[in-house]
């Protein structure tokens, strides 16, 4: 039962070879999805073109089915995935330091790399500002603590918070997902086309 | 001619549902054989970590932050992160090269400067790297990993990313279109 490497069922030492397969994989996809130019992922935000909520609800919404799936099938225990722990405030504020640098790189740190690999300077340019700034935190490190450990509520999940079933928050989602993908169609139809 | 077909076959991408549907395979397929998921600024994080060390090694024991990602048996580099990320170059690399897309050039507004646009560029990777230092994790590792097992944290940095970079945009609309 998975997951395959925790339970012993594909060696450890396989760690580092599945690492870059699946590495391959995914930085393929972003690229042939068109996440390798800053101006159509822009897109998204000033509506011109919504391939990265499109590309990025869909992978969401098809990848908490697909666990849930397996699951259910007892093919993967979900109780031994990795659950990205909350930490409220810092989940908040972190996120908002973010958008504010996707605002003016117009990557974020995966489609950056992929940009990269093709090329792109100023993708470059935006991965040098990326080690700076991880560097730079470790100095503000001191000054964030409080903040950075603050605030934790454990490796939960959003149906637990909300004291509702799982299945049926994924539903939800997908409703959701839907429905940002008909406004998209609308909004995109009307909003003037951009060339890049 | 030859231009012509190189031209139309480099603006040529997957249909984003596909594209959707293809990653979030590769994201269930991460999580059943690793029981993690993807990421994308740890490898920054784990190279960051290996320059202060090798640098600077008694700031780096002393340092609250960079000391909890080094232990004496197993290196920052030989991370999982580190060879994934190394594959997302080659994966990319290998669908530039496919869709004849691979050109080395600064993408930017016609309003804006090549110059302008690196500028800003390394001031936006800036802002990230420190967001996803905060947030412990950025787009791919918090928000999409996050989403794909429901973690709570995961979706409120996604909402948190996109809520501002949608608010963010219109304010620096100029650098964009």
């Amino acid at each position: 039962m998975g997951p395959l490497i925790p339970n012993d069922i594909i060696p450890a030492d396989w760690n580092n070879a599945i690492a870059l397969l699946l590495g391959m994989a995914f930085g393929f996809v972003l690229e042939a999805s068109g996440f390798s130019s800053s101006r159509r992922i822009m897109g998204t935000f000033f509506g011109y073109d919504f391939v990265v909520l499109r590309v990025f609800f869909t992978a969401a919404v098809t990848s908490m089915i697909g666990i849930l799936y397996l699951d259910y099938f007892g093919w993967v225990d979900f109780g031994q995935l990795y659950i990205h722990p909350t930490y409220l405030m810092s989940a908040i504020i972190g996120g908002v330091i973010m958008g504010f640098g996707f605002a003016l790189g117009g990557y974020c740190p995966g489609t950056s790399y992929c940009a990269v690999a093709i090329g792109k300077l100023d993708a470059l340019a935006y991965s040098i500002g990326l080690f700076i700034g991880i560097y730079l935190f470790t100095f503000a490190y001191p000054l964030l603590e409080g903040l950075y450990n603050g605030s934790f509520m454990g490796y939960v999940t959003a149906p637990e918070v909300m004291g509702i079933n799982q299945y049926l928050f994924v539903f939800f989602v997908v409703i959701a997902a839907l429905g940002m993908f008909f406004v998209a169609t609308i909004v995109q139809r009307k909003v003037k086309k951009v060339e890049y | 001619m030859m231009e012509n077909n190189r031209k139309d076959r480099s603006q040529n991408y997957l249909n984003p549902y596909f594209g959707g549907v293809l990653l979030g395979i590769v994201l269930i397929l991460t999580f059943y054989i690793t029981g993690r998921g993807l990421g994308a600024s740890g490898a920054a994080k784990s190279t960051v970590v290996t320059t202060i060390q090798s640098v600077a090694p008694e700031y780096a024991k002393k340092s609250h932050y960079v000391s909890q990602f080094i232990s004496d048996d197993n290196h920052p580099m030989n991370n999982w992160l580190v060879f994934e990320v190394l594959g997302v170059f080659a994966g990319a690399f290998l669908s530039g090269t496919l869709y004849g897309r691979l050109k080395p050039r600064v993408e930017h507004s016609p309003k804006i400067t090549s110059k302008k646009r690196l500028v800003v560029a390394l001031l936006g990777g800036l802002l990230f790297g420190f967001g996803s230092q905060v947030a412990r994790g950025c787009t791919s590792g918090a928000a999409l990993s996050g989403m794909a097992v429901l973690s709570f944290g995961g979706i409120i940095t996604m909402m948190g990313i996109f809520g501002s970079a949608y608010l963010f945009s219109w304010i620096f609309k100029r650098l964009w279109i």
